[in-house]
């Protein structure tokens, strides 16, 4: 294991989280979702709630990823993860359930569970990991996928006289009386990686508090799905996807905020 | 003598899962079992439990997947619209091997139609319903006691194999007003080491149904066949009346049944030898007893409010060597003990 190899020097300067098992991921290289379970590990470790987090898994590439963390995991069919956190949540509130939901689970197949989620302002924490584009099942359009982009669904690119367009879910769901905290953010370099971590500990940090729903959207680039090299998919990232789904914080409910001016906190 | 209550067998259903230790009630309202859902609106919470009224039956289904992943006995209740819905759901919880409830207070269909009481739902509940090799115990009541009574005995066998179970009732069955005689609340519930609860002091608990390998499905899969085998041989239930001497036999279920029940008095004054089996079970559904039945008994008449879901099952028990005739009424219509007598008299020239 990592840590036993770090072991053998003076100082620990970097190490795997304790809450990632020490397994290969499956994922494709250039993928964003090693990097926010990386982010999410460090945080629950941080936090100290491993003996107490559920991870709630969505249907996509990051179906099995309760496979990488070394708390309790649950599966669920496609876009319902925030009604089974909910179930759980509901039963034994000292736990703490989040959901791992891609832009398809969450933002199609998955709208009416998320926003009912939202509106009932359920206490559980939601990562809403938005590539524009469906990655395990080969790259067709996602609900998020950018007008014109070109998906193996969307030949020609995306026409919004046939198929619409993209949906931005943090801005919709900020209407909503009942989500506590809502922010979008990114890991397309090292700065926007830690102001991710922030957004990810705020948001655990919300349902320990018992403040209700919080949901973090990360920007993450799907090299494959793209069909661009994983250094350019960062590029491409900053340069398309920016625009259409600005960073920063959309709904900070007074007890949220409260909260982040805690000392020593995000 | 366990006092007497007058209630609907929805009401029946609400308060036996109550007293079955049901932590968690999640629902959708659907004619014609809202007062069921209402029932448990008011009850579970002063009494510290869950009552959520969600945004489909969908996620009824999936917050009681949630609730039974963490341990808990948790339920929901619908009618065929919402009941189609919860296939997925249902599909998943039996891969993941989940325990759960689910009361379908039948109406009549396909599609939206009508609320009137119907027992369409048959195949659905019986054979799987959703994608994928499982099956799911499937009870039938007859009354608001049944009503009462197996929803308790539906959260006992959840949780004995794991596995969700249908209690498979009816409009007729759910409005109906009957004296029930309460039970016992079920004092002890089972330790559910399998379940999330935080992976303190222990290894990490996963609850799924994905295996990418299909070399790793596989053994789950017949571990599953072996469960469903074993439902098979320990759960089948039904009930017999005037069977010994019968020459002809009525199967019916649910509400059907109980027509059934007055057609049979109602023949046996007019010095025709016929008897009843109701079957409780559906799934597993009692092949070997009408199988048995079939040695001494000549003719069996169907009786159902569907347009013939249960004779299928009737013809596989008694083989090809009987006359299976069906008498039914579907849409919501009553199927009516004169009905049936009429049926009887045409079989038994």
């Amino acid at each position: 294991m990592a840590q036993t190899k770090a072991a053998k020097s003076d100082t620990i300067l970097f190490a795997a989280p304790q809450s990632l098992e020490d397994v290969p991921l499956h994922y494709c290289p250039g993928c964003g979702h090693g990097i926010v379970h990386r982010l999410i590990a460090e945080v629950v470790d941080k936090l100290g709630i491993a003996d107490r987090t559920v991870c709630v898994a969505s249907v996509g590439c990051s179906a099995i990823n309760y496979l990488y963390f070394k708390f309790d995991g649950l599966e669920s069919s496609h876009g319902r993860a925030p009604a089974s956190a909910s179930g759980i949540k509901r039963c034994r509130p000292d736990l703490i359930p989040f959901t791992y939901q891609g832009d398809g689970d969450l933002a199609a197949i998955g709208t009416a569970e998320i926003v009912h989620a939202c509106a009932r302002g359920e206490n559980i924490t939601v990562f809403f990991i938005n590539n524009a584009i469906y990655g395990m099942t080969g790259g067709q359009m996602a609900p998020t996928t950018l007008v014109g982009m070109h998906s193996t669904s969307t030949p020609g690119g995306r026409n919004p006289a046939l198929a619409g367009y993209p949906i931005k879910v943090c801005e919709m769901l900020s209407t909503l009386e009942g989500p506590a905290y809502i922010a979008r953010v990114s890991i397309y370099n090292p700065a926007q990686v830690r102001r991710a971590k922030q957004a990810i500990e705020l948001a655990f940090r919300t349902q320990l508090a018992g403040l209700g729903l919080a949901l973090v959207e990360v920007l993450s680039p799907c090299p494959v799905g793209w069909g661009v090299e994983p250094v350019q998919a960062m590029d491409w990232l900053v340069e398309h996807m920016l625009p259409q789904y600005p960073l920063g914080e959309y709904k900070v409910t007074e007890a949220v905020q409260a909260l982040k001016e805690v000392k020593g906190h995000a | 003598m366990a006092k007497r209550v007058l209630m609907s067998g929805n009401i029946a259903a609400a308060e036996g899962a109550i007293l079955a230790g049901c932590h968690a009630f999640f629902g959708y309202p659907i004619t014609p079992q809202n007062d069921l859902l209402e029932h448990m609106s008011r009850r579970l919470p002063p009494l510290g439990r869950i009552f959520v009224q969600t945004e489909s039956e969908l996620s009824a289904i999936n917050m009681v997947l949630g609730a039974s992943a963490a341990g808990f006995r948790a339920m929901t209740s619908t009618s065929g619209p919402g009941f189609s819905l919860q296939q997925e759901g249902i599909s998943y919880m039996a891969g993941m091997e989940l325990p759960a409830v689910i009361v379908d207070v039948m109406r009549a269909g396909p599609g939206l139609g009508s609320i009137g009481g119907a027992q369409g739902d048959y195949f659905q509940a019986t054979k799987g319903g959703g994608h994928g090799d499982y099956r799911v115990l499937t009870l039938a009541p007859a009354s608001a006691q049944e009503m009462m009574d197996l929803t308790m005995l539906a959260f006992e066998l959840a949780d004995k194999y794991r596995n969700p179970v249908v209690v498979l009732a009816d409009g007729f069955l759910g409005q109906a007003m009957e004296p029930v005689a309460m039970r016992e609340p079920v004092a002890e519930l089972p330790g559910k080491p399998w379940a999330i609860t935080g992976a303190r002091g222990r290894p990490k608990n996963v609850l799924n149904s994905l295996e990418l390998e299909p070399a790793d499905l596989e053994p789950r899969m017949q571990a599953l066949v072996q469960k469903f085998e074993m439902m098979r041989q320990n759960e089948v239930r039904y009930e017999s009346l005037d069977l010994d001497d019968a020459s002809m036999a009525i199967v019916a279920y649910g509400s059907a049944s109980r027509s059934a029940m007055t057609a049979v008095h109602m023949a046996r004054q007019e010095g025709l030898r016929v008897g009843l089996l109701r079957p409780i079970s559906l799934f597993p559904f009692p092949y070997q007893a009408l199988s048995d039945l079939a040695q001494r008994v000549d003719d069996f008449l169907v009786a159902e409010l569907s347009f013939g879901q249960l004779v299928e099952d009737v013809r596989w028990a008694v083989g090809p060597n009987h006359r299976v005739e069906l008498v039914n009424r579907l849409a919501g219509v009553r199927l009516s003990a004169e009905e049936i007598l009429e049926a009887i008299r045409k079989m038994a020239r």
